[in-house]
């Protein structure tokens, strides 16, 4: 370890039942710098830190911080703390029904000599904490009340004012709007100032730029590179998290002013201005009959937010959105069926598929919700569409009445993926349908949404592959930072000018 | 801020489940004044028997709330109750052991009886519900093995005056037909019963690990990433738990001086009713051992009413409690759905 660190992990590896998550990550923390930590959805940064904080035991590897002699490893996030690791983690973590007070000093409350605690001492100190981060707010009140936003700040009052040498911020400011965002940033750079090491993880690439000062990127559990801000462009940031390399600098240019001409289509869907704060910013996009739209953009750039607004998952605070040629005006999921969508959920895992149900019963369901609870569907058409479906889709299954769990995963995928297309949607929005499985089963799904679109479906197809993007849609949205800033259409689809859309997204 | 603003927060959060509950049981006792007048409602005796009556139940409320705010249950109270009941019985009449030797082993066995069901709830991770489940059985189990009969305490001196002391209060005396003045009197059961309460009143709102429960039960992963040590605080919630059941089975013993199979059949979800009439929410984190006290009360109240009227079938209290029980848990999910939608 050098003079100049503050902490260093060499050869960290950790593995989960069936899944490397890190495998000889190496990660140096300087003294006094913010340090970005970034990578695309499954790069481990999460398992990093909580390795490193003692949520997750450590399977193999060195941790070393400044000032503590030999090895440290921390066994709960208890001892991080006292080995002067804070942290803010990615979800607000604090808890809801107790006063902002108390969050603040939890675990560490002021006592009296008989062990009481103080309450007014520590509403006190939580007014002070607060006013560092800018806010000013009733400390007694309990913290539920307030915003997610609020909660967040309150989080980050609470790692800072805790003394601490490593001060770590997960996904900080994804709820917060840019004016806490600017207070954060002047919170942090004052902290280092004081010498604080600040571990900053972030998906906006403007934020890296603007506050950091080294970037180390990581990539399916292994280390990409440490690298320096001001050396590393945003394109080859870009190129090193999605893992293809960026040759040609010349060809950046933005794709933001390109639009859409030539649309011959009729259009199915029509949104204008459509946004909801803190999810998505204001947005056009209009959607014709039978035409694949792909929606790409690295992770948290709003790809899931804004298929969540279209299907009215959730609701819109301004704009407007049409389907069919009619105004759209109840915002809700039931409603959307109805008309004829279909959404196919990115968290499907956990929640798409019934194990101890048939492929039957599974294929079925979202059928039979439409049609209501107590009127069944006779058990010889469930059949019929079930053979029919497990036809079409090339589901591998002994029968249509095995249960589900027995299926691999691709095949349980494809199950999911029959259920909404059993209600025959006339839209149809799948979210990364082809995350975690085999390559083959990923062509025979490309090769399905194509031939769908040709048969009149619509379907908005999501993914952060920008290869298989490639060989599927017709257009495609890319999504930066929240907002959409570009449009690629046909021949213009291309790796490059996806990759130059997303890095000049905000310049 | 002035002063109705003022008032206003304070109502707001957890303390308007705390209001309902006081004020219902307000308006209770002035409508058991005003209808049954003639028996005496109003006397300060009358108030004073259902502290009495319920010295037990308040002890082994006020440790199933901490045990709730945790986020958990144990529904193992009403037999280690009647476990404490059966041992203290048997050590005294059978063994002829001193009462203060006695309780002390009772009291005992209690913290090592909550130190297992704890162990296994925090450290194995185990449902609170089936631990306590298992231990629900096994203290009734116990109970039948030390003895199937009924042992009444009849020897021993020193408890049987301890249960049957009267300590006079020195106000809200009224004056019989004869022209005596009597004063309403109390036993030592309710003074333990009090200070319990006012002990972990003040544990809950004044210590580390009070507070330490209330975090863990609005969000244990949180609590835990905020540096707590979360299985130690659940633990010792269930140890403490377990002490107090055995205490208020002591309590419980000075009211029937007697051990038996059968008894406190049920107590634990008497104590569970009154705490969720607390205000305190089964769901964790939110909840006050004052409400569950009045909780108790309430349970009191209908009982009192039905005993001052002579013709009710006494099985009225069971169906009252139930709506009553209903009414709060309705008003607390209606509480919780304007939270999340002003959230």
């Amino acid at each position: 370890m050098k003079e100049t660190d503050m902490l260093t992990m060499r050869g960290i590896h950790k593995e989960f039942p069936g899944v490397k998550a890190l495998s000889n990550v190496d990660f140096t923390l300087r003294k006094g710098e913010i340090h970005a930590l970034m990578g695309e959805n499954g790069a481990g940064k999460s398992t990093l830190i909580k390795v490193l904080t003692g949520v997750y035991p450590l399977d193999r590897g060195d941790i070393r911080v400044e000032g503590i002699e030999g090895a440290v490893i921390n066994h709960s996030p208890e001892e991080a703390q006292k080995n002067g690791i804070s942290t803010v983690y990615q979800e607000v973590n604090l808890c809801p029904n107790i006063s902002v007070a108390e969050n603040i000093s939890l675990a560490r409350q002021p006592l009296t000599k008989w062990g009481a605690v103080k309450w007014k001492k520590m509403n006190k100190t939580a007014e002070a904490a607060l006013e560092a981060v800018g806010l000013k707010i009733d400390v007694t009140k309990t913290l539920g009340d307030y915003s997610v936003a609020i909660q967040q700040m309150v989080a980050i009052a609470r790692a800072v004012d805790v003394q601490c040498k490593v001060l770590i911020l997960d996904e900080p400011t994804s709820s917060l709007d840019d004016q806490e965002v600017k207070k954060l940033f002047e919170v942090m750079k004052s902290l280092k100032n004081q010498g604080v090491s600040i571990i900053f993880v972030t998906h906006f690439l403007e934020q890296v730029y603007e506050v950091c000062d080294a970037i180390t990127v990581l990539r399916n559990g292994e280390l990409v590179g440490r690298y320096d801000v001001a050396e590393l462009p945003r394109v080859q940031l870009v190129a090193k998290m999605l893992g293809h390399e960026y040759d040609d600098l010349a060809q950046i240019r933005s794709q933001g002013g390109e639009s859409l001409s030539g649309e011959s289509r009729e259009t199915i869907l029509d949104a204008r201005e459509l946004t909801k704060a803190g999810s998505i910013r204001p947005f056009d996009l209009e959607i014709g009959k039978g035409e694949v739209i792909g929606l790409t953009g690295l992770l948290g750039s709003g790809r899931s937010e804004l298929a969540r607004l279209l299907f009215c998952a959730d609701k819109p605070d301004r704009g407007e959105l049409s389907f069919k040629g009619e105004a759209v005006r109840a915002h809700n999921p039931i409603d959307s069926l109805k008309r004829g969508m279909a959404f196919l959920p990115e968290d499907r895992k956990e929640e798409g598929i019934i194990g101890d149900l048939s492929v039957r019963e599974n294929l079925i369901i979202a059928l039979q919700a439409r049609t209501g609870m107590f009127k069944l569907l006779p058990l010889s058409k469930q059949n019929e569409l079930a053979d029919k479906f497990i036809k079409i889709l090339s589901i591998k299954t002994a029968s249509a009445e095995t249960p589900v769990s027995q299926l691999s995963g691709g095949n349980q995928q494809k199950v999911i993926l029959g259920r909404w297309l059993i209600t025959d949607p006339d839209f149809l929005i799948l979210d990364e349908p082809t995350r975690g499985i085999d390559v083959g089963t990923k062509a025979e799904i490309q090769k399905l949404i194509v031939q769908l679109a040709r048969e009149g479906m619509t379907i908005m197809f999501i993914s952060s592959e920008i290869e298989e993007m490639l060989r599927t849609v017709d257009r495609l949205c890319v999504l930066c930072d929240r907002k959409k800033v570009g449009e690629l259409k046909n021949e213009n689809i291309t790796q490059h000018n996806v990759m130059a859309a997303i890095a000049g997204g905000n310049q | 801020m002035n002063l109705i603003e003022q008032a206003k927060r304070k109502v707001s959060g957890s303390n308007f489940l705390l209001m309902v509950t006081i004020v219902m049981f307000a308006i209770m006792y002035l409508a058991g004044i005003l209808i049954y007048s003639r028996q005496g409602f109003g006397n300060m005796q009358t108030f004073m028997n259902m502290l009495i009556d319920n010295a037990g139940l308040i002890i082994v409320a006020s440790g199933m709330t901490v045990v709730i705010i945790t986020g958990g249950i144990d529904i193992s109270v009403g037999s280690m109750v009647g476990l404490s009941c059966m041992m203290l019985a048997y050590m005294m009449e059978i063994k002829g052991m001193k009462a203060s030797t006695a309780v002390g082993i009772v009291l005992l066995f209690g913290i090592v009886f909550g130190t297992v069901q704890g162990w296994l709830i925090s450290y194995l991770k185990i449902q609170p519900f089936i631990v306590t489940l298992a231990g629900m059985f096994f203290a009734r189990g116990l109970t039948a093995m030390i003895s199937v009969d009924q042992i009444a305490i009849l020897s021993n001196q020193n408890f049987l005056d301890m249960a049957n002391k009267n300590i006079y209060l020195p106000f809200g005396a009224i004056v019989n037909k004869r022209g005596i003045k009597l004063f309403p009197f109390i036993h030592p059961s309710v003074v333990i019963a009090l200070i319990t309460l006012a002990v972990i009143w003040y544990v809950l709102k004044y210590t580390k690990f009070g507070r330490s429960v209330f975090a863990i039960g609005g969000s244990e992963q949180s609590a835990m990433l905020m540096g707590l040590n979360v299985r130690k605080v659940k633990m010792s919630a269930y140890v403490l738990n377990g002490f107090l059941s055995a205490l208020g089975g002591f309590v419980f013993c000075l009211n029937t001086t007697s051990g038996f199979v059968e008894q406190a059949r049920g107590f634990e979800m008497e104590a569970i009713a009154s705490t969720v009439i607390g205000g305190t929410l089964l769901t964790g984190g939110v909840g006050t051992v004052v409400g569950s006290f009045f909780g108790v009360l309430i349970k009191a109240i209908i009982e009192t009413y039905i005993r001052s009227n002579g013709t009710l079938s006494s099985w009225w209290n069971k169906i009252v409690l139930s709506l009553l029980l209903c009414f709060f848990i309705v008003l607390q999910s209606v509480f919780a759905a304007l939270r999340r939608r002003r959230g």
